[in-house]
């Protein structure tokens, strides 16, 4: 359980820190941030939605310690003030409304390029001086040099304006409605192809490479030799033996990653207008709401911290050094 | 009748980006069902590479370059992946020197000798279970260990398990390349007592692999002694303690005190094992060998020009030394 | 974003060999190998390329890069304007090389100052331990943990509502998210470093310790620390086009971002401008990829053991005739996860 609670300590203190950034970060700013925040707005918004805006942001009454406090209040009580691009919506209903479709962009691409990745790169250690593990690594570095909005680009170019195979924005089709019907769930899975290809096009490398060299070191073990010398099929020491000992790295590394990802997903969602939060952000952030940009960075950041403590829960059923101890 | 198994000049390379390196030169000998095989000599003499070529288990860039190995008249160096397999555990199996790394980290103990019976008998996985309790009670540990994983064993426990492991499938050979190691004297003691122990009981033969020459002179029944990937000296275990005759030999029975009996004065044997890449001209030991000096001229020519042959020099006994032989000295 | 898996960087972190080299003869080997090795030759000659474009491309550039009306809109490439022009009349060619320079700046420069902040960072945290590396190390492994470009989203959103322009903004938001990775690096190699006899022998002859660090530490970490500058860089070379990308910084400066912010905004895709798109991205991504040789190279250096790793391949048993395959191989050391 250690192990566990530990890990969480930290998360919550990751938590702690972020939202404390989100408090510091317009204090920052040169001259009386709060007056010049707020004179930028002027004749931009209605009284209402100035008062909204002041107090997401912490600048209420009180010295900044009172703001603080009610600032971390109004956080707990998920109280994130009032969107002003969407006024008077509710920053959490935005989030709450967009949110889903994030989770499905990312979970839907993390896990087909983990499960991808772990496999070529498995293959890659397996077939090691071949042709495929000789040409595999720098393809994959080459296609990891590429900014994650760039290749959006390139694919609406291609796939979507010039060859007309996939449509180039939004979730779902215009006249379907949420529902749980196949021809609803085929539109969106047709409409999250392209973004997802992006996200995993950006990831597999890292799964591939990471995993391939993993395999290989893991090769010049003894245990490996000796489950050789006791005569087992050659798939059982390669999955059993080496993969999944060397899938243990791959799994600590991914959650370093996640950070990595959720960025690249931001500008893809933005790219494809899915309406994630990853395009709510960008969108904020050049209309300049920041009670929603405050939020957004809230969710994704708890979202992060939650993806890394389930990430550690797989850790500990993978590796029986660690689950003795947690 | 052939011996159990034969090792016919076998010739091991590493290739390397500079070249090939020799590191088995032409070593040839047998072994007898039942009987104890000692190989000692230096790290990186090619005793280790010896065995796991015998078991077919080199990695590159080592590679098996000629001589046969046959074990009751098979050749294993002519056998594929499959014959292997079948031939690997059944007939011989291996401990390696350090327990903890040959063990699988994520499999627990039991499920590592589960799959390890199941790819050689037809077995339900209960009744491999029942066969791995029951091995692991043979080495003296607790069967209800079947369930633990290898970090929650202690260092001398993770070599019994592996040495019930190697046995499992009663092999007509062990082979041991320094299973004790990495382990402190005093476990080091218990695990060898065992390991006769077995030995007596299962009647298997033993290639023990190990640098410490007098561990073996009580030990075992024939011993080797290999240098810079040779041969040097083969003989039966008592005569190699009495009257060990390569000045190599020599150097390293006084290297170690004994495991018992009285104290001695240690000498260890000046310079340093050469370079496999590029090894002396003539005997490879010369350069280190105090006999080797330019006071004998005649003797000094042949020792630093001349490889010497492996000789009869007594019962059972060989050695590759100029100092014996053709009338000369002794 | 697409950055290297930071997986491919802990290689880096084990320690490396030859400790009791001297500066001076590290660096001429260093170089040396640099100069030898295919990749990083390649690698180099990819940088080298686009910093000659960037220090020299702008005084010979056919056309002023903002200046409306050169030639006509939208135009495709010509032998007047080599890549076409945007739908203001502004030659494409001539913001590429423009914008190389101000891209190349805001790289290295965000490359440099994280670089600096990591070894400040990580050394101190690696040499003097106790409390000081706790706290340290908790900060840096947040700052790892949290997703740093929707954090530089909202900063730079902010910066530009106080009307901090210009690339200022860019490299100091690129700067704070960008330099925890590499703290971490630094402080295990530190750490490794620390226990060594050379170090050791300098601490009991009384020198004080930023000069251990400065005089013997840091010589010994010119690889990592050359491997992570890079990283740093095509992190930041990224991530300015990322946020140049959403307008955020300066839309007025000609860098490579900017020019895709523009196409975008004036749906170049929609008017099949692909001159207008595809050229900056390349850029990027080629440079991009010319950093990555050089780090792979050095990599290797940092770690001899990749490159000599021969393949333990189970097939390879069967050993008759096999030949020798000689392949450098990135292994990479285990990631120590290492958080809290």
């Amino acid at each position: 359980m250690r192990y566990l609670v530990r890990k969480l300590g930290f998360y919550l203190s990751a938590l702690w820190i972020a939202i404390t950034l989100n408090f510091i970060i317009p204090r920052l700013m040169p001259g009386n941030p709060a007056d010049t925040l707020f004179a930028s707005f002027q004749g931009r918004m209605s009284p209402q939605q100035l008062v909204a805006l002041k107090a997401s942001l912490g600048f209420t009454s009180g010295n900044v310690a009172q703001q603080y406090v009610t600032y971390l209040w109004n956080i707990a009580h998920l109280n994130l003030g009032l969107s002003y691009s969407h006024f008077p919506v509710p920053v959490s209903t935005v989030i709450a409304d967009d949110l889903p479709w994030t989770l499905l962009l990312v979970g839907l691409s993390v896990v087909i390029s983990a499960v991808l990745g772990t496999l070529l790169g498995i293959i890659a250690a397996w077939t090691h001086g071949s042709k495929f593990d000789s040409l595999l690594p720098p393809i994959l570095l080459f296609l990891l040099s590429f900014p994650a909005f760039w290749i959006s680009l390139f694919f609406v170019y291609i796939f979507g304006l010039n060859l007309h195979w996939f449509p180039t924005a939004h979730a779902y089709a215009i006249d379907q409605n949420i529902s749980l019907n196949w021809t609803f769930i085929g539109s969106v899975l047709y409409h999250a192809f392209l973004p997802a290809s992006v996200v995993v096009i950006i990831t597999l490398g890292g799964w591939v490479l990471g995993m391939r060299n993993n395999m290989i070191s893991t090769l010049a073990e003894d245990f490996i030799t000796m489950a050789q010398a006791k005569g087992l099929s050659e798939k059982r020491v390669m999955l059993m033996y080496a993969a999944r000992n060397a899938i243990l790295p791959q799994v600590t590394s991914f959650a370093l990653t996640l950070a990595f990802i959720v960025s690249g997903q931001v500008l893809v969602e933005s790219v494809f207008s899915y309406p994630g939060v990853g395009y709510d952000l960008v969108q904020a952030a050049t209309l300049n709401d920041y009670p929603l940009l405050q939020g957004l960075l809230l969710i994704i950041v708890v979202a992060v911290l939650i993806a890394n403590f389930v990430t550690d829960l797989i850790y500990v059923r993978l590796d029986p050094r660690v689950r003795q101890e947690a | 009748m052939p011996a159990l198994l034969e090792v016919d000049d076998l010739v091991v390379d590493y290739l390397t980006p500079t070249g090939r390196v020799r590191a088995v030169d032409h070593v040839s000998f047998s072994i007898e069902p039942g009987e104890i095989i000692g190989l000692a000599g230096e790290s990186g003499c090619g005793k280790s590479t010896t065995a796991h070529a015998i078991l077919r288990i080199l990695r590159p860039p080592a590679q098996i370059s000629g001589g046969r190995v046959l074990f009751k008249g098979r050749d294993l160096v002519q056998m594929d992946e499959r014959q292997l397999r079948e031939y690997r555990w059944n007939h011989i199996s291996i401990v390696f020197q350090s327990a903890m790394n040959s063990l699988n980290p994520v499999l627990s103990v039991g499920d590592q000798f589960v799959d390890m019976i199941r790819a050689h008998v037809h077995s339900s996985k209960s009744d491999a279970r029942e066969r791995a309790m029951n091995l692991l009670q043979l080495v003296g540990i607790d069967r209800t260990r079947i369930r633990s994983f290898p970090h929650e064993l202690s260092g001398g426990m993770r070599q019994r398990v592996v040495i019930a492991m190697a046995l499992a499938l009663q092999p007509e050979i062990v082979v041991m390349d320094e299973p004790t190691t990495a382990l402190d004297v005093v476990v080091q003691r218990e695990i060898l007592q065992q390991i006769e122990e077995l030995q007596q009981e299962f009647k298997f033969a033993v290639l023990f692999i190990t640098h410490d020459l007098s561990l073996l002179v009580e030990f075992s029944d024939r011993i080797g002694v290999m240098y810079a990937g040779e041969l040097v000296e083969f003989a039966p275990a008592s005569r190699l303690f009495r009257e060990p005759k390569h000045p190599y030999t020599v150097g390293l029975m006084n290297s170690f005190p004994p495991l018992a009996g009285e104290r001695l004065t240690i000498q260890g044997i000046g310079g340093a094992p050469p370079n496999l890449a590029n090894p002396p001209s003539g005997c490879r030991f010369h350069p280190r060998c105090s006999h080797c000096t330019p006071s004998n001229p005649a003797l000094y020519a042949l020792q630093t020009r001349v490889k010497p042959e492996l000789q009869l020099v007594g019962e059972n006994h060989t050695v590759a030394c100029h100092l014996y032989g053709d009338g000369r000295e002794r | 974003m697409a950055l290297t898996h930071p997986n491919t960087e802990t290689a880096i972190a084990t320690p490396l060999p030859a400790i009791q080299a001297t500066g001076v003869s590290r660096l001429r080997r260093f170089i040396t190998f640099l100069l030898e090795n295919r990749k990083a030759g390649l690698g180099l000659a990819i940088i080298l390329f686009f910093v000659l474009v960037g220090l020299v491309g702008p005084f010979l550039v056919p056309y002023d890069p903002s200046q409306i009306g050169v030639g006509p809109p939208l135009q495709g490439p010509s032998s007047q304007h080599w890549l076409g022009t945007t739908q203001l009349g502004q030659d494409l060619f001539s913001q590429l090389v423009v914008g190389t320079r101000h891209s190349l700046m805001v790289g290295l420069l965000v490359g440099l100052l994280s670089t600096l902040i990591a070894i400040v960072i990580g050394m101190t945290a690696g040499y003097l331990g106790g409390l000081l590396d706790d706290i340290l190390m908790l900060f840096t492994n947040v700052f790892l943990i949290l997703p740093f470009f929707p954090l530089a989203i909202v900063a730079a959103s902010y910066a530009q509502a106080f009307n901090i322009k210009g690339l200022t903004v860019i490299v100091i938001v690129l700067t704070l998210t960008g330099w925890a990775w590499a703290a971490r690096i630094k402080r295990s190699q530190t750490l490794s470093l620390r226990s060594k006899d050379f170090v050791q022998a300098a601490k009991v002859s009384g020198e004080p310790w930023p000069r251990i660090i400065l005089f013997e530490i840091m010589p010994n970490m010119s690889a990592l620390v050359a491997a992570s500058f890079i990283f740093a860089t095509i992190f930041a070379v990224l991530g300015e086009a990322g946020l140049e990308f959403i307008g955020l910084g300066d839309i007025n400066a000609v860098t490579w971002g900017t020019i895709l912010y523009w196409a975008q905004n004036n749906q170049a895709l929609l008017l099949h401008a692909w001159y207008w798109f595809i050229p900056p991205g390349l850029c990027i991504g080629v440079f991009a990829v010319g950093l990555t040789l050089v780090q792979y190279a050095i990599d290797e250096i940092a770690n001899p053991r990749l490159k000599a790793q021969r393949i333990p391949k189970l097939r390879g048993a069967r050993t008759r005739n096999a030949s020798p395959t000689a392949s450098a191989t990135q292994v990479e050391g285990s990631t120590d996860a290492g958080i809290a």
